[in-house]
């Protein structure tokens, strides 16, 4: 292939995500009328809320080249301890979502001491912390599900401006990732690192610093994500969490962002990934699809997309050989 | 005038191998220092000492009078030295501003938040001076090696150095890039910026430098103002011949006749089964032929053009070239490892149709890599392991395919005696635990049990002591002796020089020159493995 084509064709796999998503909207629309009302879009939104700050946390490890398997569980503990508190101590709603957000955080953190310290392979440091942390949680809840008063869930409803506070949250989330990552220095660092960690430290970046720093706020991520789940379900349950890294990294990559590190947006790309998800769930509901066939559809959808990241980073590969004769 | 850098008896060994002895050299500011020397003498050791990705092990550095001894590339950026590399060390996922000012960033006011236009127009200047005409907010990813090569240099240029490296900065650069690198080096000059020059192209050296410094097997031979050097004393310095090697002697010289020199292969019943489903041909052809391998214009875009040249039974051929002449890529066509465009390879007049490296293996054709602990060990792996690796398929029991320990230990245990492993080390030893020399027996050890007849060698004495080096070229010359055809490819000359019976000479992609043994003359060899054109 030369390299013209090898470009053109780059393009193609860049724009991939939007067109997917374009298709699901007009797809569903057009197999369930009852999908493309404004009612069930802002519903698609709220829905996807939590999702898409979830993502925007698994996102920023991603560009790094590396994994976090652990955000479902952090959102299970976050969600156990700072529901034991709302309910024993009586704590203020406000109180319990700032507190999950820095227990996510303080999660991170062994994460990053797991990666960027010791430096174990961040797949098996976070499958660790996962398990770590679903036991932690079962531990504190003993495995029984905690409903959480109504002053709690009533926060998912609480609306500003018409716009409900879920949705602001996600906006809010992805619009700071957004500008980290592209307008500050350390944003356009991790993107080094993520391409490649040896140069990077070569061209004088704090490799360490920057994966302290994306484990970090994966966990911050990961615990607000979990506080605003936990006020749309009312209620802990020993499966809370469970799967949430999944559709978190699949929004990533749906959205455009590389499993081989230093290439991904979280705007548009991740944001749109988190909707396209669920508003496949949404339309095969609307569409009324057997359940259980959710998940065939969705991996399906995962795979194509993986599949697209791997063809593209093998012509950057080839774009990018060395070459020892001019042409 | 005080020298701007002072290398001061710089000393470094690899693994007890000296490959830097007692440099001192003293570089004035202002001067442009062009530095020559064959691949492996101490050029990029000393730029790495220079840079502080490595410490010397003796000897100190000076830096505008005072001591210099950097621990990282950051020391060597905050006293002002920039190096522009010949890999180049860009990310191709970031803009060319982002590239140029990654680590310090112009900001708005006091938050840490990129002030882009000021990037943009920082970046625009530096582009305009090395002559890239791109927008600055174009991603690496979609330039042209040429074109890296020019941001890298805007790269350099941008930290505002005080001295500043060009290492082979324009081998991937096109004629016209070549012309304004050169015009842009006069305009650095000119403004008084030391610059250290290094590059094969001997007449682009000698143009561009104030002073000369010649480095030979880590010594500095030579060092001087321009007007004592002309390119024909630079090559006599470069090559000057080392006389602590021995080589092995040849037993019988190389198959040239019809009269055939080769064993009978030993064929596992099964594969010959395997390889007659496969090929479609009754015959398992292993008998003597000639030429063993024949490859006619082999060329793939921008790797290696139009090589053609044949392997007869029981000769060492050698290919010399300089780094980045596409002797390594030449090989991993070869053996099927990457793809080609034009010409065939055959061995024993039968064409690979689609090389790959399970093909070749059956074939006959064996390849050591030229790094042994990216890929040619499974360094955490035994040595038995790795021994056994690539021809564990014919200790399969036939019927349930299960391995058969017995003849798999004694294959391990003869070609331990034969490559001669050192016997204190246990089978069950991970190979990592090996000194160089041993870990390079246990590769070539894996690949003779395999028992090639085509042999394909890449850098098979880099890094190890000259005892192991001895032994392992009388293993090379053992199996040429035995009918198989040798192909080593080197960078020391001397090897080449000492074991082969023919070599071939590549540079930038081509086979410029063939000479076989009774007209073995190193200049010449150099001078063609040198670049000749200059572009002016």
């Amino acid at each position: 292939m030369n390299t013209a084509r090898r470009h053109a064709t780059l393009l193609m796999l860049n724009n991939v995500p939007m067109v997917l998503f374009v298709a699901a909207l007009f797809g569903f629309g057009a197999l369930a009328p009852s999908f493309l009302t404004p009612a069930n879009l802002l519903n698609l939104l709220v829905q996807a809320s939590a999702t898409a700050i979830v993502a925007t946390g698994a996102t920023f490890v991603l560009l790094t080249a590396g994994v976090d398997l652990s955000v479902g569980s952090i959102m299970f503990v976050a969600a156990a301890l700072s529901g034991k508190l709302l309910l024993t101590q009586d704590w203020s709603p406000p109180l319990v979502f700032g507190s999950m957000v820095l227990l996510g955080g303080v999660c991170g953190l062994l994460n990053g001491f797991l990666v960027a310290r010791l430096g174990l392979i961040a797949f098996i440091a976070t499958l660790g912390t996962q398990y770590l942390g679903r036991g932690f949680g079962m531990w504190l809840t003993e495995t029984r599900a905690m409903n959480l008063p109504e002053n709690f869930t009533q926060l998912a409803s609480l609306r500003l401006l018409g716009v409900p506070l879920p949705v602001l949250a996600a906006a809010l989330v992805v619009g700071l990732a957004h500008g980290l990552l592209m307008h500050t220095p350390v944003g356009r660092q991790v993107y080094a690192v993520g391409q490649d960690a040896a140069a990077a430290r070569k061209a004088g970046i704090n490799v360490p610093a920057v994966l302290w720093l994306v484990y970090v706020l994966c966990g911050l991520c990961a615990g607000l994500g979990g506080a605003v789940a936990l006020a749309q379900i009312g209620s802990v349950a020993p499966t809370f969490g469970m799967n949430r890294e999944f559709s978190a990294i699949a929004a990533a990559v749906l959205g455009g962002t590389s499993l081989f590190g230093g290439r991904g947006r979280v705007w548009p790309g991740t944001a749109f990934g988190a909707v396209l998800i669920q508003a496949v769930e949404n339309g095969l509901h609307n569409a009324n699809a057997d359940p259980y066939f959710y998940p065939l559809v969705t991996g399906g959808i995962i795979f194509v997309a993986v599949l697209l990241d791997s063809v593209r980073s093998r012509l950057l590969g080839a774009l990018g050989r060395r070459r020892i004769r001019p042409n | 005038m005080s020298a701007l850098l002072q290398f001061d008896g710089i000393t470094k060994r690899f693994g007890g191998v000296p490959v830097l002895r007692d440099i001192t050299l003293a570089l004035q500011p202002g001067i442009t220092l062009g530095m020559v020397g064959e691949n492996g003498a101490g050029k990029s050791t000393l730029l790495n000492i220079l840079g502080g990705n490595l410490r010397p092990d003796a000897g100190r550095m000076t830096w505008e009078g005072g001591a210099y001894a950097p621990t990282g590339p950051a020391d060597a950026e905050a006293v002002g030295i920039a190096f522009v590399h010949q890999e180049l060390n860009l990310f191709p996922n970031l803009s060319i501003g982002e590239n140029l000012f990654l680590t310090r960033f112009p900001r708005r006011g006091r938050w840490p938040v990129i002030h882009h236009r000021a990037v943009a127009t920082e970046t625009a200047r530096w582009l305009l001076e090395v002559g890239l005409t791109a927008p600055p907010d174009t991603l690496v990813e979609s330039l042209s090696a040429g074109e890296r090569q020019l941001v890298e240099i805007a790269r350099a240029l941008s930290s505002q150095p005080r001295l500043i490296l060009f290492d082979e900065p324009t081998t991937s650069l096109s004629e016209r890039e070549t012309r304004q690198f050169f015009a842009l080096m006069e305009r650095l000059r000119a403004r008084g910026l030391t610059m250290i020059y290094i590059s094969h192209t001997l007449e682009d050296v000698l143009r561009l430098s104030d002073e000369l410094a010649v480095l030979r097997d880590g010594t500095l031979v030579a060092h001087g103002p321009r007007a004592e050097f002309d390119v024909d004393r630079l090559v006599t310095l470069m090559v000057g011949r080392r006389l602590d090697q021995l080589f092995p002697a040849r037993q019988r010289a190389p198959v040239v006749g019809n009269e055939p020199a080769v064993e009978e292969r030993p064929i596992d019943p099964r594969q010959a089964a395997q390889v007659k489903a496969r090929s479609g041909t009754g015959t398992v052809p292993r008998g003597p032929c000639r030429p063993l391998l024949e490859v006619r214009g082999l060329t793939r875009t921008g790797v290696v053009q139009d090589i053609s040249f044949q392997l007869n039974a029981g000769e060492v051929l050698g290919v010399f070239g300089l780094m980045g002449a596409g002797r390594s890529e030449l090989a991993q066509i070869l053996f099927g490892l990457e793809p080609f465009e034009a010409g065939s390879v055959s061995i024993c007049g039968r064409p690979l149709v689609s090389p790959r490296p399970t093909h070749c293996l059956r074939e006959g054709m064996a390849y050591l890599t030229e790094s042994r602990h990216e890929d040619g060990l499974a360094l955490e792996a035994s040595i038995a392991e790795n021994l056994a690796l690539v021809t564990l398929r014919s200790h399969a029991r036939s019927g349930t395919g299960w391995l058969n320990r017995v003849t798999l230990a004694a294959a391990v245990r003869s070609i331990r005696e034969a490559v001669r492993l050192t016997p204190t080390a246990r089978d069950d030893a991970p190979v990592r635990t090996l000194s160089g020399g041993n870990q390079q027996r246990v590769v070539l050890g894996k690949w003779l049990l395999a028992k090639p007849q085509v042999l394909i060698l890449d850098e098979p004495t880099r890094g190890i002591d000259v005892g192991a080096k001895f032994e392992i070229h009388q293993l090379i010359l053992q199996r040429a002796e035995a009918g198989a055809g040798v192909l080593i490819i080197s960078s020391e000359l001397e090897e080449l020089i000492g074991l082969c019976d023919r070599i071939l000479v590549m540079r930038r992609g081509e086979l410029v020159d063939e000479l076989s043994r009774s007209k073995f003359d190193r200049e010449r060899i150099l001078r063609a493995a040198l670049h000749e054109r200059s572009a002016t």
